[in-house]
């Protein structure tokens, strides 16, 4: 027989999932919410993603190549979901120098750093984002007015920053222009509504599972819902106080693509649930007590630290031991 | 739908040869017997070269209880008992007989004459099954009288027959249930007395339509038997994962055993064979196997005397595509690669599962993500990603903590891993380490006392 026998253990077949495959789901996951800032923002929105992305790739590669030595891995498109994440977390208004030390920071600092893809311990794109924060709170912090419709009692604020200064009561705002996204705001965070079309597309291709996400903003409804019953709050104040929490700022965004960034979250169902009730918490307490309007960055890079810990001491049930 | 209770993938299940009625190959001029087709001792030789043996003569006997006795699948005369390579190339005793004619052995009836009456008792049909020799016909080929043994003090309260056929591709489960269901009935039936039960039931995944039907039917007409529709999962057909879905209740990990929580799982091939042993007097000479693959010409289902070599199924298949193959002793997910294809079917094999071309290589590896979907697969409810971390840093101790012991290798793991990292080859050598650790301490115990 002119065969040459090929030997291997088992098992012989393979799903159809790649590390690209999942990188590329997240992309078009997050398309629609895109293509929305560029509509709302203007070509600059563009400008700024692609800066990063291009930057953030870049970055990768040069790393990879000179420094590490070891085989080319932007193919895998991580670095692209963080250029496209850490745009995401910005605002649109960013000069384009200031994008790309983000960039260098999320990928030469918080991923290649530890070893690349799979082994940083903080999600690279929010710790450009905080470092971004620090070091330029003034253009961080300064939010193009949305092309258009808008109601001007906040404009250049978030509606997160207005309602922590007193300007304007949550009760004020318009719950269409949250949810749709005609507000101040990060690039990628304004459109509530598409980041959840997004998230039901990640759901549907099992990219992540409904743990994490479900577990923050759950915490956050019932702990704001809680707050605002311990200060008198009634009726329709009452009622839309957490869902005001949900769509405006980075709840969504963070807890939907950043809080589920697969190397800086738990491995276990429960984990996750653990991680995701800790990063609504203290959300929250930085939102309402601390000094920042928004608190969900922190939140999920101070719970990335606690993910080996979780790992280590949350295990799936075993089959079979009680 | 009943299904085990967690992890789990559904691989395109490809059962090309579904349709194909089981079809007679033809006996082969030679047959190689091995004495070790079972899980346990390997068996006795009782006959040397030149003797003369019929068809369902005992050429070689259990050796202990873990043991199972052979039995010759062909008539004429024996030419050799010695070492040849098996599936693997690893070299094992073997018995080779030339065959002359075809002349079964006295007592045995050979005619496909439904027999239902009979009248034994429990210890008269175990000594039966025992004489026989069989063993799980499902893969694990483990001596089926020493699983009907029930320990003192353990009760059976379920006696699952399995017809999940959970494996992509292997269809001969199906094929037997569809066409000798009436058989299968009468065997369950003898099981059930042998373990002393009132009630069976029969699993079968929800893909096999009409073997379910036809075989609700025929249960119909017998007290006690039902057949379970269980959803399409892999690996719904594993004996832990069978007795989850259908009971509820988890196997503890090794040593526990189905028994433990009152259940006796037997594969629709073995219980076809228990039939024919104790109402036919025939002892296992023979089985189906289905030869099967994408670039296989005719998939089909073969009825194989054991001792037949690998190649002469293929040829009846139409034979193996030109350039590289992978040819399997069993189905994708566990089937094992052989390296010798002149080889010669034995009782465990279900199948012959050939990958031609790019399907016959694994994937190349990139780094973990840490994504978990390992975790979600694993319907043993372990951490693959670490076990096969662990196992690379050699720590073994650490393994054994993180229960690798209770991995039952199905491979989900690596199936799922969307960085195609061989999980399974890494859980398994651990495995193999863990086990000797955990064997050289009794050891140590025992040798205190």
């Amino acid at each position: 027989m002119a065969n040459r026998l090929v030997i291997a253990p088992a098992p012989h077949v393979h799903g159809s999932e790649s590390t690209r495959k999942i990188m590329r789901d997240v992309l078009l996951a997050l398309t629609p919410a895109l293509i929305f800032s560029i509509v709302v923002f203007g070509w600059s929105a563009l400008m700024v993603t692609c800066i990063s992305v291009a930057s953030c790739v870049l970055f990768e590669f040069l790393i990879q190549k000179f420094l590490l030595r070891g085989p080319r891995t932007i193919g895998d498109l991580s670095a692209v979901v963080t250029g496209v994440l850490l745009a995401f977390n910005v605002p649109s208004s960013l000069p384009w120098w200031i994008v790309m030390i983000g960039a260098f920071v999320s990928i030469a600092i918080a991923k290649m750093t530890f070893g690349g893809l799979g082994k940083n311990p903080f999600n690279p794109a929010l710790v450009g984002r905080v470092f971004l924060l620090f070091a330029y709170p003034v253009q961080m912090t300064t939010f193009p007015r949305p092309v258009g419709q808008l109601a001007d009692a906040f404009s250049g604020a978030t509606p997160l920053a207005a309602v922590k200064a007193n300007i304007i009561s949550h009760t004020d705002i318009n719950f269409q222009d949250i949810l749709f996204g005609s507000i101040p705001g990060s690039l990628g965070e304004i459109s509530a509504l598409l980041l959840l079309v997004g998230f039901l597309y990640l759901l549907w291709r099992k990219v992540i599972s409904w743990h994490i996400p479900v577990a923050i903003l759950g915490t956050m409804a019932v702990f704001i819902f809680i707050v605002g019953l311990s200060q008198g709050m009634q009726g329709e104040a009452l009622w839309e106080y957490p869902i005001f929490h949900l769509l405006a700022g980075g709840a969504i965004l963070g807890a939907v693509y950043m809080a589920t960034d697969y190397s800086t979250s738990p491995m276990t169902h429960a984990g996750m649930i653990i991680y995701g009730i800790g990063i609504g918490v203290i959300t929250v307490l930085i939102r309402l007590w601390g000094a920042y309007p928004e608190g969900m960055s922190f939140a999920i890079l101070i719970m990335n630290s606690v993910v080996p810990l979780i790992n280590k001491y949350v295990k799936p049930h075993r089959f079979g031991v009680k | 739908m009943k299904t085990f209770p967690k992890g789990g993938v559904h691989p395109s299940d490809n059962k090309l040869s579904r349709a194909s009625a089981v079809e007679v190959l033809p006996l082969p001029e030679v047959v190689n017997v091995p004495l070790a087709q079972h899980i346990g001792a390997p068996a006795v030789a009782k006959v040397a070269k030149g003797d003369q043996v019929k068809t369902g003569q005992l050429i070689a006997e259990a050796a202990g209880f873990v043991s199972a006795n052979i039995h010759a699948p062909v008539s004429g005369t024996v030419t050799a008992v010695e070492m040849q390579p098996n599936g693997q190339g690893q070299r094992q005793m073997m018995i080779t007989i030339r065959r002359e004619g075809d002349e079964w052995a006295e007592g045995i009836d050979t005619s496909s004459t439904l027999v239902r009456e009979y009248a034994l008792t429990p210890q008269e049909i175990l000594a039966k099954i025992k004489a026989a020799g069989i063993v799980g016909m499902g893969g694990a080929a483990f001596p089926t009288h020493v699983k009907l043994t029930i320990p003192a003090g353990k009760k059976v309260e379920y006696l699952i027959i399995n017809g999940v056929e959970c494996e992509p591709y292997l269809t001969s489960d199906h094929r037997s249930m569809l066409e000798r269901g009436e058989e299968l009935m009468v065997g369950i039936s003898i099981l059930m007395r042998a373990l002393e039960v009132d009630r069976a039931f029969i699993g079968v995944e929800n893909n096999k339509q009409d073997a379910i039907s036809h075989l609700t039917k025929l249960a119909a007409g017998y007290s006690g038997i039902r057949v379970v529709p269980l959803r399409v999962r892999y690996p719904q057909g594993g004996e832990k994962q069978l007795i989850a879905a259908i009971t509820g209740r988890e196997v503890p990990p090794p040593p526990g055993l189905p028994i433990d929580v009152g259940a006796v799982v037997c594969n629709v091939s073995t219980t076809l064979a228990i039939y024919e042993a104790v109402l036919k007097n025939k002892p296992l000479v023979e089985r189906i196997v289905t030869v099967t693959g994408r670039q296989i010409k005719e998939p089909k289902n073969l009825r194989v005397h054991f001792g037949t070599p690998v190649s002469s199924l293929l040829e009846a298949a139409g034979g193996l595509p030109e350039g590289e193959v992978k040819v399997l002793n069993g189905g994708p997910m566990m089937g094992r690669a052989m390296s010798n294809l002149a080889s010669p079917v034995i009782k465990g094999c279900s199948g012959i599962t050939v990958f031609a071309g790019p399907s016959a290589f694994r994937r190349g590896e990139s780094v973990c993500i840490k994504c978990a979907k390992c975790v979600s697969a694993c319907p043993m409810g372990l951490e693959p990603y670490l076990l096969a971390k662990l196992s690379r840093l050699k720590l073994w101790e650490r393994l054994e903590s993180e229960w690798v012991s209770n991995c039952i290798e199905c491979g989900c793991c690596q199936f799922t891993c969307p960085a195609a990292i061989p999980l399974l080859d890494f859980i398994r050598l651990g495995k193999q380490e863990v086990g000797a650790l955990v064997r050289a301490r009794a050891a140590a115990n025992a040798s205190r006392k």
